[in-house]
């Protein structure tokens, strides 16, 4: 699924890096602890969160993510921004919780990490 | 190659910046992306390790064409019990670590997972220092 497919799902804003048209999403895990998010391969993944910080965007950058998927109405600061821009990851702001987020995606198609 | 960090106490907001430092420069060196996310995981993992429970620390990394040798050093209370640290789910992080996002009790195990080689040499009320080797070939 393409990111700006997912962002419409969700009634999602767009911040971030810019949006590569071609990136196929496949996956999704919702974590908003970031040491699990380490402990797996993370490839076309989304992740679902609601941790709003930099070690949100840290963690991204080391496991290779480039779509967040922010629920609960978190709102990313300019720092946070900065870094998605710097590590090309779009980050798709929601005022959904993480259950509706989750459920919408699953619905869709997107499959679970495991 | 070599590179020198440091680590501050609870800076929660610059953490994983050397991690960030050392990707970049993999990647510059043209590392094979598997190494690299192996490398930079269990930097990252230790680096909050160091933030989150020392007082302050030092990060040595050197790379060449055989392997990446990573040191964390800290001074800290040191890890009263390494076994119990090594398994998954044993944490002792406080809340504010965990409102960061940490404190899972992940991070030893995941830089085991990740490295080829492990070493933690750790001395209560002193601090703490973690070798971590990876191989490229």
């Amino acid at each position: 699924m393409k990111i700006r497919e997912i962002a419409q799902l969700v009634d999602g804003v767009l911040v971030g890096a810019p949006v590569d048209e071609f990136y196929e999403v496949e996956k999704a895990f919702a974590s908003d602890l970031m040491s699990d998010v380490l402990r797996f391969n993370m490839d076309q993944t989304v992740l679902i969160t609601g941790l709003c910080n930099n070690q949100t965007m840290r963690t991204c950058e080391m496991a290779d993510i480039r779509v967040i998927l922010m629920g609960r109405d978190k709102q990313p600061d300019q720092d946070m921004i900065d870094l998605a821009v710097e590590n090309d990851i779009v980050i798709i702001k929601s005022r959904y919780s993480i259950f509706k987020l989750s459920g919408i995606l699953y619905g869709a198609g997107i499959q679970p990490l495991y | 190659m070599h590179y020198t960090f440091k680590i501050e106490r609870g800076n929660f907001t610059d953490a994983g910046q050397a991690s960030s430092s050392v990707k970049r420069t993999l990647k510059q060196l043209g590392v094979d992306p598997v190494n690299i996310k192996r490398t930079v995981v269990a930097l990252f993992e230790a680096e909050i390790n160091a933030v989150a429970h020392a007082y302050g620390g030092t990060i040595d990394v050197d790379i060449d064409g055989e392997k990446i040798v990573m040191v964390v050093a800290d001074e800290g209370p040191g890890i009263p019990n390494i076994d119990l640290a090594m398994q998954e789910g044993w944490s002792t992080a406080s809340p504010q670590v965990r409102e960061m996002g940490y404190g899972a009790g992940m991070g030893l195990p995941n830089i085991k997972k990740n490295t080829d080689d492990l070493k933690i040499d750790t001395k209560i009320g002193v601090g703490t220092t973690v070798t971590m080797t990876v191989y490229l070939t």
